[in-house]
């Protein structure tokens, strides 16, 4: 499948700001399952910083904007041709070792809740079986609802309330699987929505579970399947915080209001 | 009680080293010898250094006491403790630039993948990096303690900012000011060059974007931290500027420091911060002393930090235990200078070991400093014991045990005269370009008759350490 991004992040300041500095993963990762045809990132006034690869393989470009200014925006528009690998990160490259990924994190930590939610695995054939039992019973524990919860709100927490969105259940998958000593971690990226909106946000996030002989799959609980062609994979991290497209912070107290747009098309062919 | 080497008088006869200061004693009467304490301790609050050695807490105002009666090495013992932690620190450099590449060692089975990828000191953010000269600690502080004649033993390594070494310089600078006869007796090393070959260490390892002479800056959280006396004072005897995270930003490809004259690119950082604080655009994003973008400007080779993000991970007490092997596994030698043997009471059968012969060890908690939360088995009571058997049995992987090493004793001036006093050793080694030691280090004195514990907060004090000409 070919897809089409257009997505437009704003950021406006109540009074001018000394300056601006992001950290930004919003390059296609480069694997068997999609290649970038064109892409382009662009930061409004924005002077590009340094970039690298990092240690799990993703694009990290630094950009800075020299103040005073009241608003930037940061434009991502491009082209990848994906195709479906059935989850599987096939021809990733990568340099940090899977056991960095039982570490754990403050939205990932797990409670009695989750540490029983985590025995789903129990009679488990084998670790992938076990990572899509762990997927299905996220799942069916947090029912998919925007406005539930909040950028900071934990997976012990989530799980409590029952509703989330798609961080809530891929911090719920990343924390039953390193309980189930499954390395695991966060995964951002687009995905393009059925069109019923039983998909969820284009601006989308899964999770991926290390699994003996096979590499990291993808598992996406919140839409119940493994990641194919209509996904397109930016980055990952051991959280939501950690794998964000966009880190950035101004200099200066102002009050900040921001605004997405994200959208993800098929091309026809 | 324990027999311990007395570095002044052994077998009945003053050692070479200390054969001068014996009249020095001699000679000073108890007035005397008064005047000069308060006159070495007016110096110190004079020069305003009271701050807590290795950020033990405490009250910052107190002043560490500190004890004129120097340590003395040998030309012949210091030779051999240089090769020593020189050894130790290519090594523990190696094993920096390893396991954040390739990781051969613990691929070799040679340290266990957990110890390594599951510590809270390994940065995953600076996976696939090597810094400039493949350096990640360019300052290592190896605490070190002897217990005979030619018996020393590493307690702990220092990789990430080891404090302490302005104690170093000033004790030297008091005592010289003080007894100006006993330096022109006794032919005593210099140590005054550490400053600029700090300085020069950190220009070494400069950038690869950077093109003109590199500008290095000390970079402090502020003046409420312990050691701020100390980050003052080496910016000023390098010659550098001292800035808090709010004096640097990020602008295009580079680190820059506001100046009156406008702002100046930023080269090398000496950062007296850590690691989670220095970006919170890449670590603990409520940070305020740290400068957003650093990370990703370092990464793409603009900035150099000292020590590198992610050094703490080889000073760990449990990776402490695999140190002699990293000498052999990337050097091919033996280890020069020898680990104290320990137990990891995480592990079954060290457990019951440690459980069984608690009267013999010390105890401690494996991220525990400050001489706090410890256990030394000679000299405590049985109930004391039996207390510390039930907190390992709670929790035994935080405990670690070690034999009770009876600490040498160093002659120090007491109430009622001169006393042996149990010492330890900070010596601070250099490593950029270029390995280097000044002939020097920091020694911490147990002023508590019988005690084992040098901690400034539990009663210990400082000394001159002097290394002497060959």
């Amino acid at each position: 499948m070919i897809l089409t991004v257009d997505h437009v992040t704003s950021y406006r300041y109540a009074q001018p700001v000394r300056g601006v500095v992001q950290s930004h993963r919003l390059t296609p990762s480069v694997f068997d399952g999609q290649t970038a045809l064109d892409w382009s990132v662009s930061v409004s006034d924005g002077l590009k910083g340094g970039g690298f690869r990092d240690g799990a393989g993703d694009w990290v470009q630094g950009w800075s904007v020299p103040g005073p200014v009241s608003g930037i925006t940061v434009t991502v528009r491009g082209t990848v041709r994906t195709q479906d690998l059935a989850g599987l990160l096939r021809g990733h490259r990568e340099a940090i070792p899977r056991e960095a990924y039982l570490n754990d994190t403050a939205p990932t930590r797990v409670d009695a809740a989750l540490a029983e939610l985590a025995r789903s695995t129990d009679g488990a054939s084998d670790p992938l079986d076990a990572a899509h039992r762990l997927s299905t019973a996220v799942a069916g524990a947090i029912a998919y609802k925007p406005g539930a919860t909040r950028a900071h709100t934990t997976a012990a927490e989530a799980l409590a309330l029952g509703e989330g969105v798609c961080q809530d259940h891929a911090h719920a998958l990343i924390a039953v699987a390193r309980h189930a000593a499954l390395p695991a971690r966060y995964v951002s990226g687009y995905l393009m929505s059925g069109g019923d909106g039983s998909l969820g946000e284009a601006a989308h996030a899964w999770a991926e579970i290390w699994v003996q002989g096979l590499g990291w799959i993808g598992f996406d609980p919140a839409n119940t399947c493994c990641p194919d062609d209509r996904y397109i994979r930016l980055g990952s991290g051991l959280d939501a915080q950690d794998a964000a497209p966009i880190r950035g912070t101004a200099r200066g107290p102002a009050a900040e209001v921001l605004d997405v747009a994200v959208a993800v098309q098929a091309v026809q062919q | 009680m324990i027999s311990s080497f007395n570095e002044m008088y052994h077998n009945g006869t003053v050692r070479p080293p200390y054969a001068r200061l014996e009249d020095w004693t001699k000679a000073m009467p108890a007035e005397l010898r008064q005047m000069k304490q308060a006159e070495a301790e007016a110096l110190f609050r004079r020069i305003g250094i009271t701050f807590a050695v290795y950020g033990e807490g405490g009250d910052p105002d107190r002043l560490i006491p500190f004890d004129m009666f120097p340590r003395v090495f040998t030309g012949a013992e210091w030779a051999r403790l240089e090769r020593g932690i020189k050894q130790r620190a290519r090594a523990l450099n190696a094993f920096l630039v390893d396991v954040y590449g390739r990781g051969e060692i613990v691929r070799a089975g040679r340290i266990p993948a957990h110890l390594v990828y599951r510590n809270e000191a390994y940065e995953k953010a600076v996976a696939g990096f090597v810094p400039p000269k493949g350096v990640y600690s360019h300052i290592v502080g190896v605490d070190l303690v002897r217990t005979g004649p030619d018996d020393f033993f590493v307690l702990e390594d220092n990789c990430r900012t080891p404090s302490g070494v302005s104690y170093m310089l000033e004790n030297r600078e008091i005592m010289m000011r003080m007894f100006p006869g006993l330096f022109r007796e006794n032919r005593i090393e210099p140590v005054d060059s550490y400053p600029q070959l700090l300085r020069r260490t950190l220009a070494s390892v400069a950038p690869v974007k950077c093109d003109t002479e590199p500008t290095v800056v000390i970079l402090t959280p502020g003046h409420f931290n312990s050691a701020y006396y100390e980050h003052s004072f080496l910016a000023d005897l390098m010659g550098v500027e001292l800035v808090e995270g709010q004096d640097l930003f990020v602008e295009g490809e580079f680190v820059w420091m506001r100046t009156t004259e406008g702002p100046r690119r930023v080269d090398v950082i000496y950062r007296r911060i850590d690691d989670a604080f220095i970006d919170p655009l890449c670590f603990r994003p409520d940070s305020m002393l740290g400068i957003p973008g650093l990370m990703d400007v370092y990464r793409s080779g603009g900035v150099s930090i000292c020590s590198a993000p992610g050094a703490g991970v080889a000073d760990d007490k449990a990776v402490y235990t695999h140190v002699p092997d990293m000498i052999r596994f990337y050097l091919g030698e033996e280890p020069i200078l020898q680990n104290v043997p320990t137990w990891q009471c995480g592990k079954a059968d060290d457990c019951a070991y440690v459980l069984e012969n608690l009267g013999e060890l010390v105890v401690k908690e494996v991220h525990g400093s400050g001489g706090y939360g410890m256990l030394i088995g000679p000299g405590s009571t049985a109930e004391q014991i039996a207390g510390f058997a039930a907190r390992i049995r709670a929790d035994p992987g935080n405990y670690i045990a070690q034999p009770t090493l009876a600490l040498s004793t160093v002659p120090t001036f007491v109430e009622d005269g001169v006393a042996p006093r149990h010492v330890d050793l900070r010596p601070y080694c250099l490593v950029g370009e270029r390995i280097e030691l000044v002939p020097g280090g920091l020694t911490r004195v147990a002023l508590k008759d019988g005690s084992l514990v040098v901690n400034s907060s539990q009663g210990g004090g400082v000394k001159d350490t002097w290394v002497l000409a060959e």
